[in-house]
């Protein structure tokens, strides 16, 4: 037991879990306001931006989030110098959370047409009825009740997200499964109890966020 | 209609040594005359690191597999006797715990922490962290030269984390999935040296396609003991040794380090080297 928590003395591992939570927040809210983006493109009346939208959602849905957040380090980053900070790190951070919005996007954008959906084709029809071009009758009426109807769907794409972040380690960003692995490089003989203790982190992590998600999908749900 | 015949037979094939591999060990060693206990032997080794142990379609090749391929025959197996199983560092432990491999050669360093799970026969190498830089680079000659410089290493390895709290160096780390990356992310220019063991990055180096662009430093600043993982209470571990005292003895060891680095410019530590291994406990 003494030899357990001597881990936690030599190992960082809240720190670790916490560069996973930052990448999560930021890959959320850059992957939601891309994949608005995207879903607007596919329902829009605009037939190349519904190719683009369908485009963009077939080619990065079916890309392994592994080779996007490689090529953020090997080829962005190595081969073509982009450089997004000052800060060394910061720098594949940022790499690393650029990758996961641009995979997750794509589900988020599906997640909500899903929403959009479960919105009546007549709300649309009086959206333009009382005179409303596409982008107000999409934020005024259809998104906010789209929303309400995607939560659910949202709320598993922020869940794979959270477990996604655990990819970024091959795009050079120090964090839990980084951790993971060099505590069972110098550690094996406390190999079980260090995978239980990441899994356990992300189960505290995740738990919350689903439960989140079922309290607010059970409230905004609209009653048809 | 051929292929799928070729895939019927190689299935077959593969299930017959996997019952074999399973079932063949008690009965076995009577008549061959030779002290074979089981008809084949399991060695892990790694698969993607060339120089020391690397997959190249199904052909084995690097110096722990040469080391390997002495000692089995020392113990009475034929080289078609070896089945070579690949041991990811995460997974070394486990392979020998539970018995899915016979012994390790995986740049292995014997460490007391392991020693709690396995046992360990060897030392039969002893390699020191060292840094691979381009081939041009007069600059970089040791860790303190780092200051500044963008270093690469394995995630989840420390030796990159050592250079800095170390040396006091404040170099800036990259971290990879694997070695491939770093060296080519240096190829790129943007990396200036990659840091492990130093007959690891010769094995790198001495690959073809990176022949002649990088060289290893030759400034070791660790010592790293490579040891043959066995089963907690494995009885192996003397006849092992007296392989590794006879490989180390007859030249083959000397040869094999010299085959396995070509054209790296690397030479081992001769402090340090050929080691004499530990007695077994």
């Amino acid at each position: 037991m003494d030899n357990f928590l001597s881990l936690f003395e030599t190992y960082d591992v809240a720190g670790a879990f916490w560069v996973n939570i930052q990448l999560t927040f930021w890959a959320a809210i850059w992957s939601f306001i891309l994949g608005t983006i995207l879903a607007l493109m596919r329902i829009s009346p605009i037939a190349s931006l519904q190719w683009f939208g369908a485009a963009y959602v077939n080619i990065f849905r079916n890309t392994p989030l592994t080779v996007i957040i490689a090529f953020g380090v090997l080829g962005l980053w190595g081969q073509l110098n982009v450089v997004l900070a000052e800060d060394f790190q910061v720098n594949f951070l940022r790499l690393a959370i650029l990758g996961l919005s641009i995979y997750h996007a794509a589900f988020v954008c599906e997640a909500i047409r899903s929403g959009v959906n479960t919105v009546p084709l007549g709300q649309a029809e009086a959206a333009r009825a009382i005179g409303l071009s596409f982008l107000p009758a999409a934020r005024l009426v259809i998104l906010p009740q789209a929303l309400r109807g995607a939560v659910a769907p949202l709320g598993n794409v922020l869940i794979a997200l959270t477990k996604n972040s655990t990819v970024a380690f091959a795009g050079s960003v120090v964090e839990s499964s980084n951790l993971m692995k060099e505590m069972i490089e110098f550690r094996g003989d406390l190999v079980i109890p260090i995978f239980f203790v990441f899994a356990m982190g992300f189960v505290i992590i995740v738990v919350p966020i689903g439960l989140l998600t079922t309290w607010l999908s059970k409230k905004l749900a609209v009653a048809r | 209609m051929r292929k799928p015949r070729y895939a019927v037979a190689a299935m077959a094939a593969a299930a017959a040594l996997t019952l074999s591999a399973c079932g063949g060990g008690d009965e076995a060693s009577d008549d061959t005359g030779s002290e074979a206990a089981s008809d084949s032997i399991r060695i892990g080794i790694k698969f993607d690191q060339p120089g020391l142990g690397f997959d190249e379609g199904g052909e084995y090749s690097g110096f722990d597999v040469d080391v390997a391929k002495y000692v089995a025959a020392e113990l009475g197996y034929e080289e078609d006797q070896i089945e070579f199983v690949e041991a990811p560092s995460a997974n070394r432990e486990n392979l020998l715990s539970t018995g899915e491999v016979d012994m390790i050669f995986a740049t292995y360093s014997i460490t007391d922490e392991r020693k709690e799970t396995v046992d360990f026969a060897g030392p039969y190498f002893v390699a020191g962290q060292d840094l691979l830089v381009r081939a041009d680079d007069e600059e970089i000659t040791g860790p303190e030269a780092l200051t500044g410089k963008n270093l690469c290493s394995v995630a989840g390895s420390t030796s990159a984390a050592r250079i800095n709290e170390e040396f006091g160096a404040d170099a800036n780390l990259v971290e990879q999935p694997g070695y491939a990356e770093c060296v080519s992310l240096m190829g790129g220019g943007q990396i200036d040296a990659v840091t492990t063991d130093d007959i690891i990055l010769a094995g790198l180096a001495s690959q073809e396609a990176n022949a002649g662009n990088f060289k290893v430093v030759g400034n070791p600043f660790s010592e790293e003991n490579y040891g043959v993982g066995l089963p907690k209470g494995s009885d192996m571990c003397e006849d092992i040794n007296a392989a590794i005292v006879q490989m180390i003895d007859d030249g083959a060891w000397e040869d094999a380090i010299m085959a396995n680095t070509e054209g790296a410019d690397y030479s081992y530590n001769e402090e340090l080297n050929p080691p004499e291994p530990d007695a077994c406990a």
